[in-house]
This record gives C-alpha cells, sequence and structure tokens, in this order.
C-alpha cells in the first residue's frame, strides 16, 4: 500500500513548499498519467500546454516563496459543460464541438486564481443528460476500478474461465464520469462535476470517490453551461474530504455574475477534526429503502448507522413522505427539469456559435436541421417532453403541479430538519457500478431515473450532500453513502464526513497493472 | 409588403460585425421593430369623428369602436436590463453586446437596478399600485434577434398594475376647448427588448444586430378604453411626455424607443365586443391616428357588407394609408411562459417594511423614489395656466412641441414684456414660423434671447408692433443680427421726437384740406385716414394713437389759432 498522505492535496502542497516537488514534475506526471489512461476516455481535451505553463508559473511562485496557497502548482480537471476560457467546451454534443468560449466561468476562474493547474475538460453525457457517462459524442468512459486488482481479483475467482476482460468494463455512473474517472485514475486531485440530480454524487458513489453537492446558491453558476438552472450546482469530486473542504472553500461565496448566490460573505472553511459525535442527530429516512436496494449496499447502510450509534450519536427513523414522489412517481418532479431544459437549450440555433447545418432555405427549415443534427436523441426528447409540460393547456396540470410536489419535498427536509435531525444518512445508488453492456441494456430516461432516486431530492431542495466512500462490494466495486444537510451547513456535513471518512478507511484503487507509476505521484 | 417571400439564400458567415445568415424574414412575437419612416407627428392629427364618418340608414345601429394600446417604452438607462453592455442608438452593428447579450451557454442575467428604479417612477406617476414584489418569466420564441430563443419578462406577477392616464383632448365647435379623459392602465412590466434583424434583399441575407437586444422595455398595457385614432394619438402623445419628464425613456418614436400596437375593434352599443385585430408598426403619432381610424372603418365596413373580422395582426402601410394583414402561417404561437430560474423574486420596499439596517444600495425604496418624482406634464400645465393666465390650450401647445416649453420659459426669463404678449408671440408668430418651414423648436433660426430682446423693445414702445413683425422676419433669416441692429439698420424705432411728429401732422393737414375739413364736418372716420397719412410720412415708426392725440390737438387748436 501506498500512504494516503502522498495522495492528498493539503501533503502534496507542503511537499511542493518545501521543493520535494516542482509543479512542472507533478504536471508532467499527471500529463503521463492521462496519457496511460486515455482508453478510459475520461478527458474529451487534455490542456498540456495550459497546465505546463500554469506549473513553471507555479513554479516561480514557490521559488520565491509567493505560494498561492493549498492549491497553487495542483493538477485539476473541468468537467466539459463548464466554460474555459480559450478551451474549447463541448458538453460532449455536436453542437457545440469547436465552441471556444471567450470567458471562464466564476469556478474555473477561482481555481486558476489560486495556482490551480488546468489538465483538461472531462468527458460527460451530452449537456450533462444522463446517469452512465455513456451517452455523449465522444463516447463512454470507462471507470478506472474496471482495471484495479482489486476488481480483477474477485472476478477471476468468481469466473476463472471469464469472458475477454476488455469487454467487461464498467461504467463510471454519470454524468461527471470523466471527472470522476480523472481523479481516481490519479490524473488530477480534484476535478470539478455538475450536480442537478446525483451527477457528481453517482460517479463518485461509483468510482470510490468523494463527491460534493453543496448548498444551492453557494457556489456560482456563471459559465456552467445549465441543464436546470434551479437544479444546478458546480459539484467536486476528489479523493478524501479534506481536498473538497479546500476546493469548496475557495468556491464558496457571493458572485455578482450569478444573482441566485448567497449575499452573506462565506468564512473559510477549515474541517475540524471531530473527536466526538456524541452530540450529534443522524436521521435515517425510511423512504430510502427501497426494494431495488441492493442487500449489500443495504448492509452497509445500515452498518454506518450503528458505526454512529455506537460512538454516542443519537440514530434515529425519520420520513420524508414526498420524497416517494421523486422515488416513485419520477416523472412528477421531473416535469420541471425537462421544462427547463428546452428552455435552455433554445438558445443553440447555430446562429451565433455552434453548430450549423447546410440547410437555408430558410430560418426555420435552418433551426430545425442544425438542432436536429446538433442533439442527440436524449436530448431530443427531453426537450419536446419539456415544450409539451409548456404548453398553456398543460402548464397548469403538469409544470404548476410539479412545482407544488417539489415544495413538499423541499418540506419534508425541513420539518425533518427542524425536529432536531443534524445529518440525514442515505445510499447513494441502489448498487455498484455495472458493466456497460448491461448498463446500455436500458434507455437513457429508464437508466436515469433508477439512478438518481436517492439524490435528486436534495437538489429539489437545494442541500448540500455528500457522497463518502464505504467499503468495497463482494466483487470489489467501491459503494457509496450519502449524507445530506441542512441548507448552508456545508460546513458542518463535511466535518461529520470527515469523521466517518476516517472511521469506514475506504482502499486505495490499486491499479499497478494499469499503470506502474499510477498511486504514487511523489 | 403583406406577405414576405420566402427566398433561396446563400449561406452566411458569422464575422466580427454582424452574424448574417441567408433565410426568409418572417416576424413574430414581442417587441415590434422600428422603421426609419416617420413624421414628426405631435399635432395636425387628421380626424374623422367616428359617429359622422358614417350616416347610419334608417334602423341601422350606430358603430361603436374598442382600441386599447400595448406600448414598449424602451428604458433610458447606461446599461442593458441584465447585462453591463452600453445603451446606444446607432452605434456601429453588434458593438454592444455583452456575452449575456448573445446568449452565450453558461451567462446569467443580472438586473439592473437603474431599469427598476424606471419601472417604479412610472408606475409612480400613472397611478398605479406598485407590487412590493414581482417576478420574472421566460417568453419563448424562435427568432434570429432573439439569441435565447426566449424574451425574459413579467407575465404572471408585473412590477406596477392598476394605473391611469389621464390626457386632455380638444373639443367644441372650433377644437379649441380641452376636456381631460382618462384610461386605465393595466399593467407595466419589465422585460428585455430584442435585436435587429436586417434583410438584405439583394443578396437574400438577413443580418442581425444586437445592439438592442437585452435593452430594458416597460411594457404598459391599456385597458381598451379609447375610441379612436385621436384619442389613443392624444394618450400616446402625454405617456411621452410624461416618460421624457421622468427620464425613464426617451420615448421617440423615430428612434423606436417608443413603439405601440393597437388593438381594435367594433361593435353595437349595448352588445358584445366585436373580435378584434391588432395593429402593428405604428412608427409615429400621427401613424398611430391614421391607422386606428382605417382599422375601425375597415371593420365596420367589413360587418355592414356581410363579412366578418378575423383574429389577426395587422400592419400598418404608411405609404397606402391602409392596415395589410401581417402573414402567419403557422398560426397562434404558444409562448410556453416558464418562470425565469435564474432571477430570485424582485423586492421592493417602503418606509414601513424596509428592513432594519438594509444597505440602501442594496434595496429599492417606493417612497424614496416618489419623493424624487419631478413635476408631471399635468402639473405642468396647471402652473402655466395659474402663473402666466394663459388659456388651457395655450398650456397643452407648450408641452406639445418638443422643446417650446424651455423657449417659453427662457423667453419669459429674459424679457419685461406681459406674459400674455410672450404666450402670443411664441404660439402664434414662433410657432407659426416653425410650422410653415416644417422645423423643430431647437432648429429654430430665431433664439430665445433674441425674441425676449425683440419684446422687450415693443413693450418699451421703442417699435410699433408691426415693425416688430418685421425684425421678427429679419431674425428669421438669422443673418446674426440683434434686434437693435435690425432696428437701427431698417430705421424702425418709433419717433420719440414730438416736435418732428407735430411738423408731420402739420404738412399731411395742410396737404389734405378736404380731409381736414371733413373731420370738422364730423365725420369720425375721416381722421383714421389722417392717422393713416401721417403714419405713412412716419414709415410706420410713430405710434398711432400718439398721431391721433397729436392730430387731435392740432385739430382743436386749427380753427381758433392757426400756426405760426
Amino acid at each position: 500500500g501506498i500512504k494516503r498522505s502522498t495522495r492528498e492535496t493539503r501533503s502534496v502542497s507542503a511537499a511542493l513548499k518545501q521543493g520535494q516537488i516542482t509543479p512542472i514534475e507533478l504536471c508532467q506526471k499527471c500529463l503521463s498519467l492521462i496519457k496511460k489512461t486515455k482508453f478510459l476516455n475520461a478527458y474529451i481535451t487534455v490542456t498540456e500546454e495550459v497546465a505546463l505553463k500554469q506549473a513553471e508559473e507555479s513554479e516561480k511562485r514557490y521559488k520565491n516563496g509567493q505560494s498561492l496557497g493549498d492549491l497553487d502548482g495542483i493538477p485539476i480537471a473541468v468537467k466539459d459543460n463548464f466554460s474555459t476560457s480559450g478551451i474549447e467546451t463541448t458538453c460532449a454534443s455536436n453542437m457545440l464541438k469547436g465552441y471556444v468560449p471567450p470567458y471562464n466561468a466564476t469556478v474555473v476562474q477561482k481555481l486558476l486564481d489560486q495556482g490551480a493547474l488546468l489538465m483538461g475538460k472531462t468527458n460527460l453525457d451530452e449537456f450533462a443528460m444522463g446517469s452512465g457517462t455513456t451517452d455523449g459524442v465522444f463516447g463512454p468512459v470507462k471507470n478506472p476500478w474496471s482495471y484495479s486488482k482489486q476488481y480483477r481479483e474477485k472476478r477471476r475467482k468468481q469466473e476463472p474461465h471469464g469472458e475477454k476482460e476488455d469487454s467487461n468494463w464498467l461504467i463510471t455512473g454519470g454524468s461527471s464520469g470523466g471527472s470522476a474517472a480523472a481523479v481516481s485514475a490519479f490524473t488530477c486531485f480534484a476535478a470539478l462535476g455538475s450536480d442537478t440530480g446525483g451527477s457528481t454524487r453517482n460517479p463518485a458513489a461509483h468510482c470510490g470517490l468523494v463527491g460534493v453537492k453543496p448548498s444551492y446558491g453557494l457556489v456560482s453558476r456563471h459559465g456552467l453551461i445549465p441543464l436546470v438552472n434551479s437544479m444546478d450546482v458546480p459539484g467536486i469530486l476528489t479523493r478524501y474530504v479534506d481536498d473538497a473542504a479546500i476546493v469548496l472553500g475557495i468556491l464558496a461565496g457571493h458572485d455578482p455574475k450569478d444573482s441566485t448566490t448567497v449575499q452573506d460573505p462565506v468564512k473559510p472553511f477549515m474541517l475540524p477534526s471531530l473527536t466526538d459525535v456524541s452530540k450529534l442527530c443522524i436521521g435515517i429516512p425510511k423512504e430510502y429503502l427501497v426494494p431495488e436496494l441492493s442487500s449489500e449496499v443495504r448492509s452497509l447502510w445500515s452498518n454506518a448507522a450503528d458505526l454512529f450509534e455506537s460512538e454516542g450519536a443519537k440514530v434515529i427513523d425519520v420520513s420524508l413522505p414526498h420524497t416517494s414522489y421523486s422515488i416513485r412517481l419520477p416523472t412528477h418532479p421531473r416535469t420541471l427539469c425537462t421544462s427547463e431544459v428546452a428552455s435552455n437549450m433554445a438558445r443553440f440555433d447555430g446562429l451565433e456559435y455552434g453548430h450549423r447545418c447546410e440547410i437555408d432555405v430558410s430560418t426555420e427549415a435552418m433551426y430545425a436541421a442544425t438542432r436536429r443534427e446538433g442533439f442527440n436523441d436524449v436530448v431530443r426528447g427531453r426537450i419536446l417532453s419539456g415544450n409539451f409540460f409548456l404548453l398553456k393547456e398543460n402548464y397548469e396540470n403538469y409544470f404548476i403541479k410539479a412545482q407544488k410536489v417539489r415544495r413538499l419535498i423541499a418540506n419534508d427536509f425541513m420539518n425533518v430538519f427542524n425536529s432536531g435531525v443534524d445529518v440525514l444518512l442515505t445510499p447513494t445508488t441502489l448498487s455498484e457500478a455495472v458493466p456497460y453492456l448491461e448498463f446500455i441494456q436500458e434507455d437513457n430516461r429508464t437508466r436515469s431515473a433508477q439512478d438518481d432516486i436517492f439524490t435528486q431530492a436534495v437538489n429539489m431542495a437545494g442541500l448540500p450532500a455528500v457522497s463518502i466512500p464505504v467499503a468495497l462490494s463482494n466483487q470489489g466495486l467501491p459503494i457509496g453513502l450519502q449524507f445530506i444537510g441542512r441548507a448552508f451547513c456545508d460546513q458542518q456535513l463535511l466535518t461529520i464526513a470527515k469523521w466517518f471518512e476516517k472511521q469506514v478507511q475506504f482502499p486505495v484503487t490499486q491499479l499497478q497493472e494499469l499503470v506502474d507509476d499510477c498511486s504514487s505521484v511523489l | 409588403m403583406a406577405a414576405p417571400v420566402l427566398r433561396w439564400g446563400c449561406s452566411g458567415t458569422c464575422s466580427a460585425l454582424a452574424w448574417v445568415y441567408g433565410v426568409s424574414r418572417r416576424r413574430r412575437g414581442a417587441p415590434t421593430g422600428s422603421t426609419s419612416n416617420w413624421i414628426r407627428g405631435q399635432s395636425s392629427l387628421a380626424q374623422q369623428p367616428l359617429h359622422t364618418a358614417r350616416k347610419p340608414r334608417k334602423g341601422e345601429h350606430e358603430w361603436a369602436a374598442v382600441v386599447g394600446l400595448e406600448i414598449h417604452a424602451q428604458i433610458s438607462s447606461n446599461s442593458k436590463l441584465f447585462s453591463g453592455s452600453q445603451v446606444c442608438f446607432a452605434a456601429p452593428p453588434n458593438s454592444l453586446v455583452s456575452f449575456f447579450d448573445a446568449s452565450l451557454p453558461g451567462t446569467l442575467p443580472v438586473l439592473n437596478r437603474r431599469c427598476v428604479e424606471a419601472a417604479v417612477m412610472t408606475g409612480l406617476a400613472l397611478n398605479c399600485h406598485i407590487n412590493k414584489k414581482s417576478l420574472f418569466d421566460r417568453k419563448h420564441y424562435f427568432y434570429a434577434d432573439l439569441p435565447a430563443g426566449y424574451q425574459i419578462t413579467q407575465q404572471r406577477l408585473p412590477i406596477a398594475v392598476n394605473g391611469s392616464l389621464t390626457y386632455g383632448i380638444c373639443v367644441g365647435k372650433t377644437r379649441r376647448q380641452v376636456t381631460a379623459r382618462t384610461v386605465r392602465v393595466k399593467q407595466i412590466q419589465l422585460e428585455q427588448d430584442s435585436g435587429k434583424s436586417l434583410h438584405d434583399d439583394l443578396r437574400s441575407q438577413t443580418l442581425v444586430d444586437l445592439n438592442r437586444a437585452g435593452i430594458g422595455l416597460l411594457e404598459l398595457v391599456l385597458e381598451p378604453d379609447l375610441s379612436c385614432g385621436e384619442e389613443a394619438a392624444t394618450a400616446v402623445r402625454e405617456l411621452q411626455l410624461i416618460l421624457q419628464a421622468l427620464g425613464t425613456s426617451q420615448a421617440n418614436m423615430a428612434e423606436g424607443q417608443l413603439r405601440v400596437d393597437a388593438n381594435v375593434s367594433v361593435h353595437h352599443p349595448g352588445e358584445p365586443l366585436g373580435v378584434r385585430t391588432e395593429v402593428k408598426n405604428l412608427n409615429s403619432i400621427r401613424f398611430l391616428a391614421k391607422a386606428i381610424d382605417y382599422e375601425i372603418q375597415r371593420q365596420i365596413k367589413e360587418l355592414e357588407d356581410g363579412g366578418e373580422i378575423l383574429n389577426e395582426t395587422r400592419s400598418f402601410d404608411y405609404k397606402l394609408g391602409c392596415t395589410v394583414p401581417m402573414r402567419d402561417k403557422e398560426g397562434k404561437q404558444d409562448y410556453r411562459f416558464m418562470p425565469e430560474p435564474n432571477l430570485p423574486p424582485l423586492l421592493l420596499y417602503d418606509a414601513t417594511s424596509l428592513p432594519a439596517g438594509a444597505d440602501s444600495q442594496q434595496v429599492i425604496n417606493i417612497d424614496q423614489i416618489r419623493e424624487r418624482l419631478p413635476e408631471l406634464p399635468s402639473v405642468t400645465r396647471e402652473r402655466l395656466v395659474q402663473q402666466y393666465g394663459m388659456l388651457p390650450e395655450h398650456s397643452f401647445t407648450l408641452l406639445n412641441e418638443v422643446g417650446l416649453l424651455e423657449f417659453f420659459q427662457n423667453v419669459i426669463k429674459e424679457t419685461r414684456a406681459e406674459p400674455k404678449k410672450v404666450t402670443s408671440w411664441v404660439l402664434n408668430t414662433f410657432l407659426g414660423y416653425l410650422k410653415q418651414q416644417n422645423l423643430a423648436v431647437r432648429e429654430s433660426p430665431v433664439t430665445a434671447s433674441a425674441l425676449a430682446e425683440l419684446l422687450d423693445l415693443l413693450d418699451s414702445k421703442a417699435i410699433s408692433s408691426s415693425a416688430a413683425k418685421q425684425v421678427f422676419e429679419e431674425l428669421w433669416k438669422n443673418e446674426g443680427k440683434t434686434p437693435s441692429q435690425i432696428v437701427s439698420e431698417k430705421k424702425l424705432e418709433l419717433m420719440q421726437d414730438q416736435e418732428a411728429l407735430e411738423q408731420l401732422c402739420h404738412s399731411v393737414m395742410q396737404g389734405h384740406p378736404q380731409v381736414v375739413m371733413d373731420v370738422k364736418k364730423g365725420n369720425p372716420r375721416a381722421i383714421n385716414k389722417l392717422i393713416g397719412l401721417v403714419r405713412k410720412a412716419t414709415l410706420s415708426r410713430a405710434d398711432p394713437a400718439v398721431i391721433k392725440a397729436t392730430l387731435e390737438k392740432q385739430l382743436s387748436c386749427h380753427g381758433s389759432c392757426p400756426p405760426a
């Protein structure tokens, strides 16, 4: 095993300060890993030159003793639905192939201002619509755990004469699967994802990572190409809770370019090491115990609750009655999602930027052909249903009802938190990652509805949540659990997550067979 | 003109100056565009009184027309409604376009405080209820100059509702009396303007200019309380004056800062309202009146001929002076309204609801805006009537002509002449010259100071009023001379030398003994003849009253004491 410390941002940062490693060396190591793991398809664009130039500047700062902080010289990756100035931003769609934004998303700018090195733009489902990172125009992303020692050994035992190994690779989950794979394969220390219904937490769980979905309004969405504006938040994928806290501390706060961000100043994030959880109250929502939940996840969830209880925390069953709408009747609140999607996608008409068809008979014909060529079936399907819900005759029946359900779901959470619960503990996903060939048996809509049943309600209520890797399944694959906190109590949430992380001691991915030097950056 | 033709075009390129593409032109949806065809139209509203337009035959009902207006006023602000781009008329194409205005993905709207204040101010001036909470919505339609595919507006809960607009309309046989009428203001909402599409017919291309895209608009919806073109035109003119007084919009129709659509229907009084049409492309107040009156007559004729009125959008063809249907192939548009998720509800406060310790930069206080309201046109008119004793209709004329009130006030400031005299000179002589030559006040060759000086000369009896008219005509030629210079060059000053006048009177009397005889015989008109002769001899430089007195004095002693 490799020591955890060598893969933690703060330790690497300390090593950079002490000169044990230089930013350029670190950058080159990561670039070489990116090349070795290219087959994972984690990156759409690798920004080698940008990263090396940033590394040079960072190196100068370190030499002059003027480091910008914990992120100076640290390689990061950004999901390809965040605008990056001068760097192609595609949303994994034909519609935006070749589109080079002239500005940086606020979150990207904040990371760059801290001296972080941008390694590249990561793969996703087209316009972040999906839960597998299998439906982008650049192809699916492979879960690095498919190639881990842990998984391979188990498979060999289970199927000694198994089929060809490579056809059995696993999905990363999604839609931020590229970011998850990039962090999981050690090509960077943190990556930005986006989370509209679980798109950060879901791949985090499948790739054995920490996935943070901040409170709505804590982090600027300016420059994040929207899916559902009222639910989207930039997400953070890291290997450790502390790393996520460093990044969130930098990203959090009011942005004059995003009117939905908090007005009050945000205090810097420092996670205390919690030693005593006896004053905490952990809620276990009973509606989350669904028949589809795998027995392994179920028992890990139950063990986690027991762990808190054994350490003196109060663990109680709580009820989120309306959550069943988001679990059982996914069509209802999803109405809001598709309607916003339909609206947000209206701007892609081929006029100002992005793909434009050859047809020029009339404006309407040009729009239609451009959009047919530019969007995949999933995106077009959501645009169609979204527009259907917004039609005058349907608005009351669908949109208004969905808004009411959304309010009821948010109220459920409020009631639980008002009753004294500090955080909720739930599964993140129904099971561990599945092989790609199995995953594509079902269509995108059905899969998305299954895959976000534990995560979607949080977005409707605007609450912070984090998925923490807990243990490996019998198959040797990571399983995550989710903590949900009070709105804008992100720091408390991460403090509890950090305590939990320390207790469970989740193992490191062993990718030696894949890349000999992958796990030892230093 | 009525039916734009689908054309083949060539594929366009994306350049820094303009987004070009070759396609058909077809326009639907909200803010109406403006064109450059206009006539300075403040007065001379061609108006046919509705009920006399067509005499009802025996047994036939009279017709009544119902007119409602939707008005878009561009907010006068430095930057756009939701972005930091500058607002400026006639800047080079696409030079004032932010990433948000071009709808680059990931950009978000940030509400401009100035635009909100302008909406509140306008709402207060129009006696509206200001909603302390209002919401923004997206209105969807595809058009090349609407880059986001939707317009951000306030459909569900607008910023101001339930107001009224009072305007004065000329009545009576001579149409010189003014009577007040009121139209209800249904609502005022904040919304984005669209860009402009310019159709290059020769190259079959459409050029898109986004300079206008995202400028703040006030959409004012007037209830259908109007009944003819003149009422509509007068109400709009009053609104224009109010907006200009407030400074919330320059409200220049020619520059598209004020755009008016009219909903028109006719019915028999006492019966349900008729089917209405919407008339667009009204880019001057004069055309507004003409288009509405045309449309009313067209509908009446259509119905009387046994036809029916279609619920359609019609465009006013200013060349033909009639309305024509606008082609809308796909029929009714569903705008698929949806709440704008990127803007929190717009909250306004007043003195009672203002949160303690609120940062005045962060909140908008309705009461504070109310205190800052300037004098409104109706109050100004009242003041003019009170202060200067002018007739109400004069106060209307003074305000209706752009810059005329200011001109009047400048003259008043600089002259000793009576306000009534000033009013008469400004409204009759000065305005008459302007009208004759179709000039605006700011284009006048005669300055306020020059007129003031002229009126001073008249007031001090240095010149006669006929000489004053002559001086004015000279001033109009704009040769850089002051009134005094003109008076002395042309020798127009009144004769101040009584002795010389007496001499002149004497010689006229001697030259016309017959007339003198007539006077003495008691013919009352004979003295006028003498006065005229003396005036002629003075080259009109003597005051007729003084001439008369001098003549009378000489006549009375003529018989008894012949001149020495």
